[in-house]
Formats: C-alpha cells, sequence, structure tokens
C-alpha cells in the first residue's frame, strides 16, 4: 500500500461545550477517491473545514506526507496543495469562469493582469477534464447550471495543480445527467493521480466511484474500508450505529 | 494502426470526435466579426447586465429636453458651467463606487470632504500655513478618517452604515466647532480656485485628446498583444477603431466647444477647465486599478462573495480596510473640487452632498447590492444629475422641483438594479 498523503490522528474539535469532533483517524491515498459518509451532524463539513484551514482543529495531528504540518488559514492549506469544492459559496456571481478559477493566484505580467494567459489556462483545464457543458470561458458565472458551477470549482483545483481535492457533497442539487458528468470528473481526478475526498449522502454515488468508504458517526470514525471489501447495507448500519466495524480499520 | 481488437477503432474515434467538439464548444467570446460582437452585447443587456446604458439614455433624453425647453441649456458658456458643476459629485460618486462595490456605503463621504477643506482653509487662512503643506495635511486627515471608517466596519464588524452615519453626524459638530455657526471662510489659494477656473490653452485641449487617444491605443495593444502570445482569440480589430473614433469624435466636439470664448466681457474665456483633465487621470487611474490589479479584482470577489474570496486565500478584512481609505482619499479630491468652484467655506461644507454622490453612482448603474459597477458608471449617473439640477435651474423652477426630479431618477435607477439584478439571477444559459 502506498503511503497515505493525508493522515489525521486524533484530531478534535469543538464549538463551546458542544464536542463535534472526537479524536478521528482519517487518511487518504494519492490517485483514489476516499468516500467521507455519516448522517447529518456527524461532523463531515468541520473534519474538512479543518484540513482546509477554515476552522483549524483543536487538538490532535496531521500528517502530510508523513510529516505533521499546521493548518491556520485557507493559505496553510493551499500551499501544501490542499484545495476544497464547498456545498455552498464555492464561487462569485458577479466574476466570469476565468476570474473564479483565478481568485487568490492570478497570473501578473508587468504587475497587471495577463488576462490572455490565464484565459488559455483555464480553457486548457476544462478541456482536460474533457468538461463540454460550458459555452464560453467569459461566462459570468451567474449564468452557470449547479452542475456547472460544481463543474468550475472542480476545475479550479485541478488548475492550482492541487495534490488533494475534498468535494463536499458535489452532486447534492444536481439532476441526474450533471451528477453523472461531476462523478464522471471526479474519477478522471483521481486517474491523474490526485487524491480525492468526497463527502456524499447518496450511497450509490459513494459505491460507483470510492476506492475507500470513511464513515463518521456522532463525531467518532466508526468504520474505514475499502470500497471492494463491504456493501450497501454494512454502511447503511455504520452510519446509523445499529452496526459496528469489526476489521481492522484500513 | 492495428485493428486487431474490434473494439479500439471506435473507441479511439468517439475520443477524437468529444475532443473536437470540446474544442470548438468552449470559447471566450471573443470571436466573430462585429456584429457577433454586437448580438453578444444585445443579448448580455437583455440578460439584464446593463451597465451605464440607462444613464446615457437618461442623459441625451434629459439634454434633448432642456435644449428644447431653454435656449441657456445648450450653449458654451452652460456646458462648461455644466461640467465643473458636475465635477463635485463625479469625484464623490467614483469616490463611493470603491465602497459600495464591496455592499458597503459612506455617508460620511460628503462631510470629510467638507470637514478637510474647512482643516485646509483654516489652516491656510488663520493659521498662514503654506498651502501646499495645508494640502497635504487635508489628505492625510482623509487618510486616517478612512482608516478609522476601516477599523471599524472590517475589524470590529460594525455596519458601515452606523460607523459612517456616526461620523456623518460627528463630523458636522467639529465643523461647527472650528469655524463657529455662521462662519464662513473664503478661498484665497490661486492654485485651488484654478482648477475649476483655470483653463487649459486651447491647444492643451487638443493635447488632452491626444494623450487619451494614445493612452486607449496603447492599452488595447499590449491586451491584444498578450492574447495573441497566449493564443487565444482577440475580439475583432474594429471594436479598437470603433473605440478610438467615438472617443475621437465626443472627445474632439467637446474640446471644440470649451474651446470657443464662453466670457460676456471684454476677458476671453476658453479653453478646457482644468478640472477636466484631472477628473479623467483619476477615473483612469481608478479603473486601471480596478479592472487590472489584485486589488480591484479582490474589491469585486469581496463584493459578489466575500466568503467565497475568503475561502481563496483574499484577505477580505485588508480589502475592506483599503476599499474605505481610498474612498476617503477620493472624498478629499471632491472637496477640493467643490471649495474651487464655490470659492468658500462654511460650517455646513458637504452636509448635503453625500446622498448625491451616491444617488449619481446608483443612478449610473453601480449596484447597492455590491459587485456590480465601473467608475465610468459613477460619472455618467452624476452628468444625469448634474444635468437636471442645471436644466431646472435654467427653467427658473423652484429648488423643490429639483429635489423631487432627481429622487423620482433615483428611485427608478434602484428599481433598474434590482429588476436587472433579478434578471440576471433568473437567466440560466442551460447548453
Ligand atoms: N460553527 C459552528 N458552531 C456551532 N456548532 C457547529 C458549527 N459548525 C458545526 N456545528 C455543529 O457540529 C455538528 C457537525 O456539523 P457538520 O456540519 O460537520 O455536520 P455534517 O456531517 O457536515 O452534516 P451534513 O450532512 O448535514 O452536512 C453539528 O451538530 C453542527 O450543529
Ligand atoms: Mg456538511
Amino acid at each position: 500500500m502506498d503511503m497515505p498523503i493525508i493522515e489525521l490522528k486524533g484530531v478534535v474539535k469543538s464549538f463551546g461545550p458542544v464536542d463535534v469532533l472526537k479524536g478521528v483517524n482519517f487518511t487518504a491515498y494519492p490517485g483514489k477517491i476516499t468516500a467521507l459518509v455519516g448522517d447529518n451532524g456527524a461532523g463531515k463539513s468541520t473534519l474538512i473545514k479543518g484540513l482546509a484551514g477554515v476552522q483549524p482543529y483543536d487538538g490532535g495531528e496531521v500528517l502530510f506526507n508523513g510529516s505533521p504540518v499546521h493548518l491556520h488559514s485557507p493559505r496553510d492549506a493551499g500551499a501544501l496543495g490542499i484545495e476544497v469544492v464547498y456545498q455552498d459559496l464555492a464561487l462569485c456571481d458577479n466574476l466570469d469562469i476565468v476570474q473564479n478559477m483565478f481568485l487568490g493566484r492570478e497570473e501578473l505580467s508587468a504587475g497587471t493582469f495577463d488576462e490572455g494567459r490565464m484565459e488559455r489556462e483555464a480553457a486548457e483545464t476544462l478541456r482536460q477534464l474533457s468538461v463540454r457543458t460550458v459555452k464560453s470561458v467569459r461566462q459570468k458565472v451567474s449564468s452557470l447550471s449547479g452542475g456547472q458551477r460544481q463543474t468550475v470549482a472542480i476545475a479550479r483545483s485541478v488548475l492550482k495543480k492541487a495534490k488533494v481535492v475534498i468535494l463536499d457533497e458535489p452532486t447534492a442539487a444536481l439532476g441526474v445527467a450533471q451528477t453523472a458528468q461531476v462523478l464522471a470528473l471526479v474519477k478522471r481526478l483521481a486517474e491523474q493521480g490526485v487524491s480525492v475526498i468526497i463527502i456524499s449522502h447518496n450511497l450509490v454515488d459513494v459505491f460507483e466511484v470510492a476506492d475507500y468508504i470513511s464513515v463518521l458517526y456522532l463525531g467518532q470514525m466508526v468504520a474505514s474500508v475499502k470500497t471492494s471489501e463491504t456493501n450497501n447495507e454494512d454502511v447503511i448500519g455504520y452510519i446509523t450505529g445499529v452496526k459496528t466495524y469489526e476489521g481492522t480499520s484500513a | 494502426m492495428s485493428a486487431a481488437d474490434g473494439g479500439a477503432p471506435a473507441t479511439e474515434s468517439t475520443t477524437v470526435l468529444s475532443a473536437l467538439s470540446t474544442e470548438q464548444l468552449i470559447g471566450s467570446g471573443q470571436e466573430g466579426g462585429l456584429m457577433d460582437q454586437v448580438r453578444a452585447w444585445v443579448q448580455r443587456v437583455r440578460g439584464g447586465d446593463m451597465g451605464a446604458l440607462p444613464a446615457v439614455a437618461g442623459f441625451v433624453v434629459l439634454s434633448v429636453l432642456f435644449t428644447a425647453l431653454s435656449p441657456f441649456f445648450f450653449t458654451e458658456r452652460n456646458f462648461a458651467n455644466l461640467l465643473t458643476q458636475a465635477a463635485t459629485l463625479v469625484m464623490l460618486g467614483m469616490a463611493l463606487v470603491f465602497v459600495l462595490l464591496l455592499g458597503e456605503i459612506d455617508l460620511s463621504a460628503g462631510v470629510t470632504a467638507g470637514l478637510t477643506m474647512v482643516i485646509f482653509v483654516v489652516l491656510v487662512a488663520v493659521v498662514n500655513l503654506n498651502w501646499i503643506l495645508a494640502l497635504a495635511i487635508a489628505f492625510l486627515t482623509g487618510i486616517a478618517i478612512g482608516t478609522f471608517i476601516g477599523f471599524f466596519v472590517a475589524k470590529v464588524g460594525i455596519p458601515s452604515f452606523v460607523v459612517t452615519l456616526g461620523l456623518f453626524l460627528g463630523f458636522q459638530g467639529l465643523e461647527l466647532i472650528i469655524i463657529g455657526a455662521g462662519g464662513l471662510y473664503r478661498v484665497e489659494t490661486p492654485e485651488i480656485l484654478a482648477i475649476q477656473n483655470g483653463t487649459l490653452p486651447t491647444w492643451g485641449g487638443w493635447v488632452m485628446l491626444v494623450v487619451m487617444l494614445a493612452v486607449s491605443a496603447t492599452t488595447s495593444w499590449i491586451d491584444r498583444s498578450r492574447r495573441t502570445r497566449a493564443g487565444v482569440p482577440n475580439r475583432t480589430i474594429a471594436l479598437v477603431w470603433a473605440k478610438l473614433i467615438t472617443i475621437a469624435v465626443l472627445g474632439g466636439v467637446v474640446v471644440l466647444i470649451l474651446n470657443q470664448n464662453r466670457g460676456t466681457g471684454f476677458k476671453a474665456i476658453e479653453g478646457v477647465p482644468i478640472v477636466v483633465p484631472i477628473t479623467l487621470a483619476i477615473l483612469w487611474l481608478g479603473t486601471f486599478v480596478l479592472d487590472r490589479t489584485k486589488f480591484g479584482r479582490y474589491i469585486y470577489a469581496v463584493g459578489g462573495n466575500a466568503e467565497a474570496a475568503r475561502r481563496s486565500g483574499v484577505k477580505v478584512a485588508a480589502i475592506r480596510w483599503s476599499a474605505f481609505i481610498v474612498c476617503s482619499s477620493l472624498a478629499v479630491v471632491a472637496g477640493l473640487f467643490s471649495i474651487s468652484k464655490v470659492g468658500s467655506v462654511d460650517a455646513a461644507a458637504g452636509r448635503d452632498i453625500v446622498l448625491s454622490g451616491v444617488a449619481a453612482a446608483v443612478v449610473g448603474g453601480v449596484s447597492l447590492f455590491g459587485g456590480r459597477g465601473r467608475l465610468i458608471h459613477a460619472a455618467i449617473g452624476a452628468l444625469v444629475i448634474a444635468v437636471i439640477t442645471n436644466g431646472l435651474g435654467l427653467l427658473n423652477l423652484p429648488a423643490g422641483v429639483n429635489y423631487a426630479v432627481t429622487g423620482g431618477v433615483l428611485i427608478l435607477a434602484a428599481t433598474i438594479d434590482a429588476v436587472s439584478r433579478k434578471r440576471a439571477g433568473g437567466s440560466i444559459l442551460r447548453t
């Protein structure tokens, strides 16, 4: 087995008196898709916000490629190549696709934007991911559909040469066709060697794309298994807490 | 290529096909001839992205109306007068754009202009300070005010409406304390008076126009060569020519009118008022910053979606903070324009103009909801409001009518903003 690119050991997080993460262990591997599942309020979003540096953990250890790191701001995470595609609030509606994809890391030439270069790289990235539903890279994001927005958000992480891409419920608001497109995109991402962590409530999607499944239950990691070594029923059992995982944790 | 595997050729041709169609599908909206660009623009407008279009239309309609109603409206004299009357509002509107783009407001911008000018004039007239030093102190005061507002908005988290309302009241008090009720200081500095009352030599107007054309042509050329180097399509060159010709013709007419003698006595008054090139330079510089630098882009990003900007690594608080500093600094310039025109400062300086400044920006197409608008919009909006004031004044209508009409126009503009916002959100282009 490869060395994990991300390894969390006993991370904890509380909001006031509420312990949301109670010593969570978690691993993700390069080129693999790890699904993070669990019921509403289990702490999935909180776990990944810690990885993104948006809401730092209160305690525990984060190993990146085996060495301990500190994630205190989105910049820390970005510097390591960790990119998050959020459930919501991911893009600026008033900016176009290129401007959104390069937000925070614009390419300059003589101190001013090199729009040509940014436009080419944005278009190339979308092509490389075989994105076909976007008409023009200069479209305002406000004119895009939900699936197209997800696509742009995912493409942005690719553009940043991300090593780890975290997707929080990327298909939650999408129809059948758009879900299929986004899942295909997720697979292509992993094929390119990116470590993908995907949060989803849809177990059909999870079983379709994931290599590993990690289950959070009330702030604790109750199971981490290979998709090929488990089944729908067991995972539902772990999620709802009626079943406990017996095997060795991955 | 071996066709031993029956499935392979089919798969391959499908991949090639999809790659080809991808190539065609992702464009940049720059392709096509002049008519394609015009069509794309019409579609944007119909989709709710109207920009300054309603304001430009309003300006033209009002100008035609007042020309028909008053023989004094369309005269060289009134034209120059209109521009200098509008200058303060143009500058204040442009100052406010920086905070309006964030979805914030600065209700103290007008009294910031007033207070800094009170300080300037008192320093010159009472303390006998050198005017350049006094001006520097006025600007530093403006920067300090912006820093103060920015701190409370960006760091403490108080709504800008509340912070600046507090300053709006507080600064009026300060002005009263410094000048005293009913007090008034004349502006005696010739350099300051020259901003609005001095003119370029007649050839200077033409030089100004040539500089504008050269700057516009150069930036277009740099943009295009960068795009060419990157291998992405350029808009048709016809658009560049159209832009240059528009500037040349409109600018040429304006310079020509302003170069006529508009004096009534023996002394000829002719030439472009000095305030015009100053305003154009600030407009150009501000637009450059907003369109082509990270600071500008982040202002739009924060105004569009602050949380998304933060997650992209934008230092949101720093951007908010600096925008208020820019606003207050430009408000000082507006103050200079104002005292240069009026020739004096009293204890109520700047009290009435801030809402007109906000109105100018909104009438011009700057969104109060943040994220949408340009400096030129505020400038055009200010011209619309100035035309209303100027035209109604020539018709000898009571001042009340002016307020009522301006208010009506503002509500109309805000309605257009709200409706077009809804449309922009609702028109989802699916392929
Ligand atoms: N900023 C916060 N302040 C207080 N409590 C919070 C905060 N963020 C999350 N929580 C609480 O932490 C718990 C876990 O929330 P989290 O968003 O991580 O759940 P989740 O697994 O992502 O759920 P969902 O599937 O609904 O998205 C919830 O009980 C939630 O109320
Ligand atoms: Mg969640």
